[in-house]
């Protein structure tokens, strides 16, 4: 069926929370409101206040709340109104989920999905704009996913869903109305698979999450020009699928790199070096990274578009790897 | 005397050899049987010996080299003989007149390949007082990579990437500047006389013979027991192989019609199982016999055949130990093979390709259980048998290896009914 990446998000919680009494949702508004966002609409109706739980405004303390449940079996679900709160979860997320399993000696399991929105919308200012993966990227024991799709999104949260590990995945608010093909029924995609979204010859571009989309234009634009862009989106960022993305840089010889998040120490750093570990002979040029811009997010509508990256500058950036 | 040392034809089948090495040298003195060379036949690296005796005057065969068979490869002589003459005879058999002029006295031919002499180098240039820093110039590893596979000089090449950077595509505009450089070249390698011979006889097989076969799968877990128990009284082992050997021997014996071969108005019967097995060398194979199985026991097979590999492997059979095989195995087990099918060797009517030992389920009393399973495939000469005949052979085959006992019972003697 075509869907929203909304509905694609909902149906996979609810079709695990019907499979499994263990799985709970976790968060500010997801009961009687809906969600911030609405991706839990009808939960509440369904399943009741017990396992659809609304939490006063204490990302620590809930999310703290739902590791411990995860330690005694259950199975979380933590919505983050957006991840720019989840700064406040973050001891809870890197000292203790991270690391429960490993410091009880495997006695311990943390079977939790921390979810919800990253990146900017429109003029939600800087402390309301920002694309955290790579704090979560940064953390061992944490798996890190950043759908694009509604198909990928309900394959790979349910997958999240059924993980026996912490996994944080990271939504946007501008795909939520994004619309696509979502697979009825039993639908998972394993996670550490990169996907192949548009096949070329000439370039690779790896962009995850709404910078999907914005390649895939690009590359339609480019195309008119006579330049076949391959566009790879990783769909989970940690751990990475480095096997599908040196098969296609192995074939071009190119690479451009889009994330949202700011450039120093950023995920398409970390990308970057392991194409050069992996590939670094199969390169016909350095790679090109298309970040957004290394400041706060102006409130600003002009500034605020000349710091997120658009089709345009990915554009710009094939033509100079393919100079 | 002057003796003229020629390339033997060694076995039927041999039409050149090479002279893999020489034993004795340009004036080592000869005695009657000392090794001169070994030379290396389509199966087999044998000893070439001396037919006379003085000395070794000359050599005309260089170590690697294939001639035909027949064809003079040295002399032996008394240091005071005259060889000239047998020597021009050799050139002018060997070498086209057109090409060579003929030789005055002494034709030079080198013992070993002489490539053209380089040229002499002019001596370097003296240093020049201003030193000149070379540039290196900037290339993609991408480019360099693709450079270096198709051996292209990088310093011919102009860089149009950023800042004078040679990218993937100037490679390749060279390339295709240079036609012929751009097509892959693959690496010749010559085919060994083993390789000569297999290319020969299974195309002579498979062209010619109608091949049909047949598949079925054996049960080895009680042959594997067997095989166990002998590990545990006896310190060599009992090879897997004997057992196929013993039990086709058992089979052969129940069904002697498939021990023929077919030959054009009629079929020859064999009186005598010979069993070759095909050993697998590193530049082709080769298939040792044993011969008149019938009169062996399993474990005396098993010896057998072990020194019968070891000495395939070193390429030291004599060619009757390779030949006339009535009836032959593959196995290609240790491989991992599940199931193959094998090309008949002429005459043999019929041929064993034998699978991988494997534990796989099945069903027996309506239950699933594990069984260790072997598939083999019977190839066979339509002309000399039919399906059931393989078939009945197949059974019997199956039956000694399932039920093992009767591969290690004494050997009865031949008796008329079977």
């Amino acid at each position: 069926m075509i869907g929203t990446y909304r509905e694609a998000l909902n149906q996979a919680m609810r079709e695990e929370m019907r499979r499994d009494s263990r799985v709970f949702l976790i968060g500010e508004e997801v009961g009687y409101y809906q969600g911030a966002f609405k991706v839990s609409k009808g939960f509440v109706e369904e399943f009741g206040p017990q396992r659809v739980v609304d939490t006063p405004i204490t990302e620590a303390g809930f999310t703290g709340l739902a590791i411990g449940a995860a330690m005694a079996g259950l199975r979380p679900i933590v919505e983050l109104m957006t991840f720019n709160f989840g700064i406040l979860a973050m001891d809870q997320i890197v000292n203790n989920a991270a690391k429960i399993r490993y410091m009880s000696g495997g006695q311990l399991a943390i079977p939790i999905v921390i979810r919800g929105p990253g990146s900017a919308a429109h003029q939600l200012a800087a402390q309301h704009s920002q694309s955290l993966e790579a704090w979560f990227c940064h953390v061992p024991g944490l798996k890190v996913i950043a759908p694009a799709t509604p198909r990928d999104a309900k394959g790979l949260l349910i997958s999240a869903i059924r993980d026996p590990n912490p996994v944080i995945f990271i939504e946007a608010q501008l795909l939520y109305p994004t619309k696509g093909d979502i697979p009825e029924g039993e639908w998972t995609i394993p996670i550490g698979q990169a996907e192949v979204k548009r096949v070329g010859r000439d370039v690779t571009i790896l962009a995850y999450s709404k910078m999907l989309l914005l390649a895939l234009e690009a590359a339609d634009v480019l195309a008119q020009d006579g330049i076949e862009a391959e566009v790879v989106d990783p769909r989970t960022l940690r751990p990475l699928d480095t096997k599908t993305i040196i098969a296609s840089v192995s074939k071009t010889g190119r690479v451009v790199i889009v994330e949202e998040g700011w450039p120093f120490a950023g995920l398409g750093a970390q990308l970057a070096e392991s194409i050069y570990t992996h590939a670094f002979d199969a390169l016909d040029g350095p790679i090109v990274r298309v970040t957004g811009a290394d400041v706060p997010m102006p409130y600003s509508r002009p500034l605020e578009d000349l710091a997120i990256p658009d089709r345009d500058r990915i554009i710009t950036a094939v033509k100079q790897v393919l100079s | 005397m002057i003796t003229r040392v020629v390339m033997p034809k060694l076995t039927d089948t041999m039409e050149e050899g090479i002279v893999v090495a020489w034993k004795k040298q340009e004036g080592d003195p000869v005695a009657v049987g000392d090794v001169l060379a070994e030379i290396e036949t389509d199966k087999a690296v044998m000893d070439l010996e001396a037919f006379g005796s003085g000395f070794l005057r000359k050599i005309l065969v260089p170590e690697g080299q294939a001639v035909k068979a027949g064809a003079l490869i040295a002399v032996i002589g008394e240091l005071d003989d005259d060889i000239d003459a047998v020597l021009a005879e050799a050139t002018s058999e060997s070498r086209p007149p057109t090409t060579t002029p003929s030789p005055q006295a002494s034709p030079p031919i080198p013992t070993k390949p002489s490539p053209e002499a380089p040229p002499v180098s002019p001596p370097s240039a003296p240093p020049t007082e201003t030193p000149v820093v070379a540039r290196e110039k900037k290339i993609s590893p991408r480019a360099k990579a693709l450079a270096e596979e198709h051996g292209l000089d990088i310093s011919t090449l102009v860089g149009s990437g950023p800042g004078g950077r040679i990218v993937e595509r100037d490679v390749l505009n060279a390339l295709q500047a240079a036609p012929g450089a751009t097509a892959h070249q693959p690496i010749v390698r010559p085919l060994s006389q083993m390789r000569k011979a297999i290319a020969r006889v299974t195309t002579e097989s498979k062209a010619p013979v109608p091949h049909f076969y047949l598949t079925t799968e054996i049960s080895m877990a009680e042959a594997e027991r067997l095989r166990k128990q002998v590990a545990t009284i006896r310190q060599t082992p009992l090879s897997l192989t004997a057992l196929l050997v013993r039990a086709a021997t058992l089979a052969l014996q129940h069904h002697p019609d498939i021990n023929v071969s077919f030959a054009g108005e009629a079929l020859h019967q064999h009186t005598q199982i010979d069993i070759g097995v095909a050993v697998a060398l590193d530049d082709g194979l080769i298939t040792p016999v044993i011969r008149d199985c019938a009169q062996y026991d399993i474990l005396t097979i098993s010896d057998r055949l072990r020194t019968l590999i070891e000495r395939a492997k070193a390429k030291h059979l004599a060619p009757e130990e390779y030949t006339g095989a009535t009836f032959s195995i593959s196995n290609l087990g240790p491989y991992g093979v599940h199931n193959f099918i094998a090309v008949l060797m002429p005459p043999q009517a019929a041929s064993l390709a034998v699978g991988t030992v494997r534990s796989v389920p099945v069903v027996k009393d309506e239950a699933i259980v594990s069984d260790r399973r072997m598939q083999v495939t019977l190839s066979c000469d339509h002309r000399a048998l039919d399906g059931a005949q393989g078939a009945q052979f197949l059974q019997t085959f199956k039956r000694v290896l399932e039920q093992p006992l009767e591969l290690f019972l004494p050997l009865a003697p031949p008796s008329e009914g079977r």
